[in-house]
């Protein structure tokens, strides 16, 4: 696994251009995912890479394109200092894992290993030897994301047809 | 504990007493919006799901405003994929080409957006109509798509900022400075999670149009929502427009903030903000006479008649100076109506500026004004992100209407009272 570290305000556009909005197949926004901030992101990201970034990330547009394109990269999760709110909750209705740890954010460095415990929120620098906490989820954001998604846990709830 | 105006929307749309900051909730919607960006994502979603039924089809809205009229095969078929959808289940408030117009100044011209109300919509500057009262914040299309199918959103309900306005604006200073200004002191993250919520006897001076772009660009310093008090304006502007009950919610007494800003509008200096982030602002004072190659005067933030009155006002009887396009953007079919009426169309032309009809494509480098490289573009829209309007080496600078219209006519940077 490799680690792709930016700064603060990664913003949506830097990660899916609005250029390609044109058209949201996962994989071709895949293609084009970060070129803006990072142009050799998505010709080198494989599965199980994680992006490690500062504040607010995801700011800007609302465009779901943009964890999709993440995830559809095969990213493993996203560690930042905090994230933009539309953003946060897209991941999450996405089940794309996130996490807010600033103490991470700040110490993991690119060519380090580091695993994460979805569960528990413990992510393992394993290079530095060090172990961080992130903010767990609320037990009804969970709910959301152990169905699968919002539209899922929508549905086992029986309030949509 | 007291209330803010956007807890006592949450609270009353989740069928509570009270909320208080931190608690989730799922509240009923009055609104649910998408565009023909964010709306085929939805559609999709809703279909992988398995869903088949919609919550109401007179409180979904659906603006084709992006990418049209088309401007290449996919967006066609974006198009085509939201038209069939509203089709399919007879969306009263499907707004297509010949219609339809910016989202953000469409659906209040509509009077789909009233006070009290909860909206969400699949585009980030849906926080447009906390300028009428509203409680509406933007989504992705998942929640889109939710929203469409339950008539229900969760949120985490915010805690506020509240925005204290006081004085009168001197000449050339806007709605736009206003906010400019509040984000340059804030920062990008300022509101983060958070309501902007604004008071103080400043906001009788602000008129709607200075409102909706002030509470447009909440999301520019990380805000949940942005929203105003209802008064004499908001109720004429709503005459005419809403025939359906609703109810002007005023924040407790003792309602809690996290913090307190105050902006005498007096001391407002037209303001920009140079690349690549809303917050990176500036007096126009301090970098008039940078060069510029375009001006775009519209969007969801700044493509209202009063705007197009106020870049009109500057460029009559005045010329695009050589080597700049200007490019003025009507925000709606009835703006454009406006405008026409008023002579201010022909102001434009006259000055050598190009009029589009209503699409957001410029603001996102869509169509309608992509920049080349190297060049730096004064803009009315809402972001100056990297990449946003052109290549990563072209520059945005957000602005006024009237400081847009002063640049253009100067060929750089300039402050309208110094023509």
């Amino acid at each position: 696994m490799k680690i792709y570290k930016y700064g603060d305000n990664v913003d949506t556009d830097v990660i899916i251009p609005a250029r390609h909005l044109n058209n949201p197949d996962p994989k071709a926004l895949a293609s084009h995912c970060m070129e803006d901030i990072d142009e050799k992101f998505a010709s080198t990201v494989e599965p199980g890479d994680i992006v490690v970034a500062g504040a607010n990330f995801g700011c800007g547009s609302s465009r779901e394109h943009a964890p999709l394109a993440l995830k559809s990269c095969g990213v493993k999760c996203v560690i930042a200092k905090s994230f933009a709110r539309i953003f946060y909750r897209n991941s999450i209705n996405i089940g794309f894992p996130i996490l807010e740890c600033p103490e991470a954010a700040e110490a993991i460095q690119p060519g380090d290993t580091v695993t994460v415990d979805f569960k528990t929120g413990v992510i393992s620098d394993e290079t530095q030897g060090k172990t961080f906490q992130a903010a767990p989820f609320p037990a009804f954001v969970d709910g959301i994301i152990e169905a699968g998604g919002l539209l899922n846990s929508l549905k086992v709830r029986g309030v949509a047809k | 504990m007291g209330m803010t105006m956007t807890q006592k929307i949450l609270a009353k749309h989740a069928g509570l007493a009270s909320v208080e900051a931190g608690q989730l909730i799922e509240a009923k919607l009055d609104l649910v919006l998408g565009n023909d960006i964010t709306t085929p994502v939805a559609i999709t979603e809703f279909d992988k799901a398995g869903l088949t039924q919609i919550f109401d089809k007179d409180k979904i809205a659906i603006v084709l405003d992006h990418s049209v009229p088309c401007k290449d095969i996919k967006s066609a078929q974006l198009c085509a994929q939201a038209r069939a959808f509203a089709q399919r289940f007879d969306i009263t408030h499907f707004y297509d080409v010949g219609q339809m117009g910016v989202e953000h100044a469409l659906i209040p011209e509509k009077g789909l957006a009233a006070p009290g109300e909860a909206i969400i919509g699949a585009d980030s500057h849906t926080c447009t109509y906390g300028a009428l009262g509203a409680f509406s914040t933007g989504v992705g299309s998942t929640d889109m798509a939710a929203g469409m199918a339950t008539g229900l959103a969760w949120f985490k309900v915010p805690s506020a900022i509240k925005v204290t306005l006081t004085g009168k604006f001197t000449p050339y200073v806007s709605g736009k400075d206003v906010i400019l200004h509040l984000i340059g002191e804030i920062g990008v993250d300022g509101a983060l999670y958070k309501s902007l919520e604004f008071a103080g006897d400043g906001v009788a001076q602000l008129t709607m149009d200075d409102r909706f772009t002030i509470a447009n660009m909440a999301i520019e310093a990380g805000a949940k929502n942005g929203i105003f008090p209802v008064d004499d304006q908001t109720r004429e502007y709503l005459k005419g427009r809403v025939d359906r009950p609703w109810e002007a919610v005023e924040p407790d007494a003792d309602a809690v903030y996290d913090q307190e800003v105050v902006i005498d509008l007096s001391t407002l200096r037209p303001t920009v903000a140079l690349p690549h982030l809303p917050s990176n602002t500036r007096t126009v004072d301090e970098v008039a006479g940078l060069p510029i190659q375009q001006v775009v005067i519209g969007s969801c933030t700044n493509g209202r008649l009063k705007d197009l009155q106020e870049a009109a006002d500057i460029l009559k009887g005045r010329k695009v100076a050589k080597g700049v396009r200007c490019i003025v953007l009507p925000a709606t079919q009835q703006i454009m109506m406006d405008a026409m009426a008023q002579g201010l169309i022909q102001t434009f032309i006259e000055a050598g500026c190009a009029v589009s009809t209503p699409t957001c494509g410029p603001c996102l480098g869509g169509h309608m004004g992509v920049l080349s490289n190297g060049e730096r573009a004064v803009s009315t829209t809402n972001r100056n992100f990297v990449g946003r309007m052109g290549p990563t080496d072209s520059e945005i600078i957000l602005a006024s209407p009237a400081v847009a219209a002063a640049s253009a006519v100067a060929g750089c940077i300039a402050d309208p009272a110094k023509l």
